[in-house]
């Protein structure tokens, strides 16, 4: 999924200040599974946000709405019944949502409430670790499951460098070496050989280094 | 003492334990500040950051959650979840301004009558010291409670 945190508190209302009404819309995909933007976050942050200036002996009228997703514009079109009246949307969702409100309703001024972190995966309740970083090349299949380049600091694709000690990432005791786990994966599968097949240097266009890029399904073209 | 200052507290009490330790400072006779407004819950686990923020917007001073003893819960581990949670509001209470100490995580057992009604007197007047919550004496919140 998609993780999140929320902005502090003080950036956000930085950017509602000169508001009076706000629409504030939440996401019920990986922003309700990471808690950072789902139903209950938006009803928490209203809350907050109203208190906060009522602080000041300002009203801030706060419309809560959350959408199913906010990256499709099919969900989207679902705030045209919502938005007129209001100074400005304080979106919840990650930057997808933010962006696909901001291209739909481009005479209102849209916000985000929460930073966009990473894809990752729940370690645990409550904990979440990045997994993956969409390069466009995926070398799971030769690593075990286990990603050298969201993984590992350096994204090394052969091996571990000299700064893994004792299954430990050199820039925190609190970070796995990457390589270390893809060699005890390796072991356990029995797949030692394939740790020996050298990876060639990587295309990165697929990754960001060849820009924005886009997916074109004609085959599902409406 | 006219002018007094009468918190609004409201309390969040676990059925297994506070809230059967108000009925037992009940049966034992000790009074304890009319303020406190208990809210029963089937564990204090169920309490969530939203209702801890709603009883504030709502006018609530202060407010508390009372839960089993730490290895007591009877749904094994409400009280130390919700625990967590209140350490949540308190930040953000903090961040907005009201005063994360305007709320408290407060356990203890079903025997414990003379605790119950010794933690609301002692919160009452914790909250009476800190004054109103500052949200609520504010034009703005008339018009809120006035829309429900």
């Amino acid at each position: 999924m998609i993780t999140a945190e929320r902005k502090p508190m003080e950036e956000i209302m930085g950017y509602v200040e000169p508001c009076q009404r706000i629409l504030l819309v939440g996401c019920n995909e990986c922003v309700t599974v990471c808690a950072a933007g789902g139903r209950k976050e938006v009803g928490l942050l209203s809350s907050a946000l109203q208190m906060a200036f009522m602080k000041s002996g300002k009203v801030l009228q706060v419309k809560e709405l959350t959408l199913e997703r906010q990256c499709d514009p099919e969900y989207v079109e679902e705030l045209v019944r919502e938005i007129d009246g209001v100074d400005a949307v304080l979106s919840m969702a990650c930057g997808c949502g933010v962006q696909e409100i901001a291209r739909r309703f481009r005479d209102k001024p849209v916000f985000p409430a929460v930073n966009t972190s990473f894809m990752g995966a729940s370690e645990r309740q409550g904990v979440w670790a990045e997994r993956c970083q969409g390069c466009g090349n995926c070398v799971l299949g030769l690593t075990g499951g286990i990603c050298p380049i969201a993984r590992c600091s350096k994204r090394l694709l052969n091996g571990p460098c000299g700064g893994s000690t004792g299954g430990k990432c050199e820039i925190s005791p609190d970070v796995d070496c990457a390589w270390h786990l893809i060699w005890e994966r390796m072991k356990a599968l029995g797949m030692e050989k394939s740790y020996e097949q050298v990876m060639p240097a990587r295309d990165w266009r697929t990754s960001r280094d060849g820009g924005p890029r886009k997916i074109v399904r004609e085959d599902l073209a409406l | 003492m006219a002018n007094r200052f009468e918190p609004v507290i409201a309390a969040f009490c676990c059925h297994y334990c506070s809230y059967t330790a108000a009925d037992m400072a009940g049966s034992m006779r000790l009074s304890y500040p009319p303020n406190v407004h208990i809210i029963r819950v089937p564990c204090s686990g169920k309490v969530d950051a939203i209702h801890i923020m709603k009883a504030f917007e709502k006018g609530a001073d202060g407010v508390y959650v009372a839960g089993c003893l730490e290895g007591d819960c009877h749904f094994k581990n409400g009280n130390v979840r919700a625990g967590r949670r209140v350490e949540y509001v308190k930040k953000l209470l903090d961040e907005i301004g009201i005063g994360g100490e305007r709320l408290e995580m407060i356990t203890m057992s079903a025997g414990m009558g003379e605790l119950f009604a010794r933690t609301a007197s002692d919160f009452t007047e914790k909250i009476r010291k800190e004054g109103p919550n500052p949200v609520k004496s504010l034009p703005g919140a008339a018009v809120r409670s006035a829309a429900g």
